[in-house]
């Protein structure tokens, strides 16, 4: 079949591509309904993306938090109008020890081969999952959610058991939604956020405490630390984390940095720090963030609330204003598809 | 229920010396007909998909679905009429046969030579037709458009704003389309080179969604290599 892949072409332009698609039985043809733009799409639109990369990976559809609804499935197993949360890890191999967000031979969605902003999108049957009793606007945000159980499943795998105090450092998307899901997974840990941006630090009403990164009292240590932060802050607060954290914690690195960080690695040794890297999710992390919105269908609403931007996108235009919209956000933008 | 009909009927004269119909020449892998029709199927809507087709390419055409679809009890291949509105009716003629008709019943025309609709063109033009009885596909004109009523001559410029360029689908209530079809004279029929015109000539209101410019009617050689060109072969992870 012929699908219309709405492509970046170059830094701030979006174009339109007809594909020629094959609709095999392993196929699942799905309708996208919301759409959420990330800050590495964001990075690409604005072409904040070195320029080799660029020249590689353009023209490229962008976006890889999605929900859709089935339209059609040759194998029957998907009845039409099943929503579903879309997997962007597309594996290529199985590893029954390597997780398949980490295979080097892994490809993901708007990065590696087409995103998202497409007509209708060809998804291999196992990667969409269906969910209900959740509004489609929440579900868009399930990605996230999910990026945030890889990392715990990593933690509790490495980290040891006194979790007395959690540490989130970053107020923006990421830190919201891991300092939200840490409040929920450990009740009785004090979770505290650490920012820069104190209007968005009100946000965080649910954690114990939240500190401007300037401003932090002196007797404040964490077990362990979340790195939600990325870009080139992300050595400040890496180097602060280990500043303040107690011997022998552990660290998540989350955010995304297109530098090299320079990190205290005296200290690390000295403490006996963990360092664990998180990178994306897949399959098993999406079924663990549907299962937690189940657990605690009170956090929706706080989902919710980082929904700075809704743009319904009925052309190519409202497509580049969600991401000019986007750019200046303090949260999530999403888009409502009805092109 | 909502029916389509896929317009199949012309043996396409317009292309050129090529014998076989427009509709079955290839497109990038497939012939335009299974693109046109893969879009069809990807609306749940539809209770049955009807392809009218000229009667010496009905075989043909179920070969193509079997070939390309496999088999889908959904896809029915009738045969068309003398012209664009024949075929209509004899879908409609077909409907009344095998499954009856309300008042609410609606048929999605399209033609075969657009392979290039989409979804939402297609589920605008039945959400719309539950608001009017027949629905256009428009989209807005870029050039000035003339009139010349003696071919000599500029007779009118009208005023661009109020013209449209139509496409299809086109989509009606079926009982309402038969019932006003069948009130015309054979002079009104002959004129007929649109299925919303038989509305229009009545003074019934047509309502129209929002087209797209690709959405483009392949007609001669040069379309057919035009979008060819546009067409890229997808990936394997696509």
């Amino acid at each position: 079949m012929i699908n219309c892949h709405y492509r970046l072409q170059s830094p701030r332009r979006i174009g339109l591509d007809f594909i020629e698609e094959e609709l095999t039985d392993n196929k699942v043809v799905v309708r996208p309904t919301y759409l959420s733009i990330c800050a590495a799409d964001e990075r690409y639109y604005q072409g904040q993306r070195d320029p080799e990369t660029l020249k590689k990976k353009l023209p490229m559809s962008l976006i890889h938090e999605a929900v859709g609804e089935v339209l059609r499935d040759p194998k029957g197993e998907f009845a039409p109008n099943t929503k579903v949360v879309l997997i962007p890890n597309t594996p290529t191999e199985h590893d029954s020890i390597v997780k398949e967000n980490y295979l080097r031979s892994s490809k993901f969605r708007a990065s590696g081969f087409d995103g998202f902003m497409q007509n209708v999108v060809l998804m291999d049957r196992d990667r969409i999952i269906p969910y209900k009793n959740v509004e489609d606007r929440i579900a868009v945000l399930l990605e996230l959610m999910s990026v945030t159980m890889n990392a715990l499943e990593h933690f509790n795998q490495y980290s040891h058991l006194k979790k007395q105090t959690l540490g989130v450092w970053g107020c923006g998307n990421v830190g919201y939604v891991t300092a939200l899901i840490l409040k929920k997974i450990y009740p009785n840990a004090k979770i505290i956020v650490f920012g820069t941006n104190i209007n968005k630090l009100h946000y965080f009403q649910f954690a114990d405490a939240t500190y401007l990164i300037n401003d932090i009292p002196e007797d404040v240590h964490v077990d362990h630390a979340f790195e939600c932060v990325g870009g080139h802050s992300a050595e400040n607060a890496i180097n602060q984390i280990i500043d303040l954290i107690n011997p022998q914690g552990s660290i998540a690195l989350m955010g995304v940095s297109e530098d090299l960080v320079g990190i205290n690695t005296r200290m690390v040794l000295e403490k006996g720090i963990t360092i664990l890297g998180n990178s994306r999710s897949g399959r098993e992390d999406f079924e663990a963030a549907i299962k937690f919105l189940d657990d605690f269908p009170e956090t929706k609403e706080y989902f919710g609330r980082i929904i700075s931007e809704e743009i319904v996108v009925k052309s190519i235009a409202d497509m580049t204003r969600a991401f000019e919209v986007d750019n200046d956000a303090d949260f999530k933008t999403i888009m409502k598809w009805d092109i | 229920m909502v029916y389509a009909e896929i317009l199949a009927g012309g043996i396409g004269r317009r292309m050129g010396n090529n014998d076989m119909p427009k509709q079955f020449l290839m497109l990038g892998n497939k012939p335009i007909i299974i693109h046109t029709l893969e879009q069809f199927l990807l609306v749940s809507e539809f209770s049955k998909i009807i392809i009218g087709c000229p009667r010496d390419w009905m075989g043909y055409m179920n070969d193509l679905i079997l070939k390309y679809i496999g088999v889908d009890d959904k896809v029915v291949v009738i045969e068309g009429g003398a012209d664009r509105n024949g075929t209509i009716m004899n879908a409609c003629k077909y409907i009344e046969l095998n499954f009856g008709l309300t008042s609410k019943d609606i048929l999605v025309t399209h033609d075969a030579v657009r392979p290039l609709v989409d979804y939402r063109i297609i589920t605008d033009n039945i959400k719309a037709c539950k608001k009017y009885d027949a629905v256009d596909t428009i989209i807005p004109v870029a050039d000035t458009i003339v009139e010349s009523l003696d071919g000599k001559v500029l007779s009118s410029v009208p005023i661009r704003d109020y013209l449209y360029l139509g496409q299809t689908p086109q989509t009606f209530k079926i009982k309402e389309l038969v019932n006003t079809y069948e009130s015309l004279t054979d002079e009104e029929k002959k004129i007929l080179t649109d299925a919303c015109k038989i509305f229009v000539l009545k003074n019934k209101k047509v309502g129209f969604v929002q087209g797209e410019e690709y959405n483009l009617k392949i007609t001669t050689m040069h379309d057919l290599k035009l979008a060819n060109a546009i067409v890229e072969v997808g990936l394997n992870h696509d």
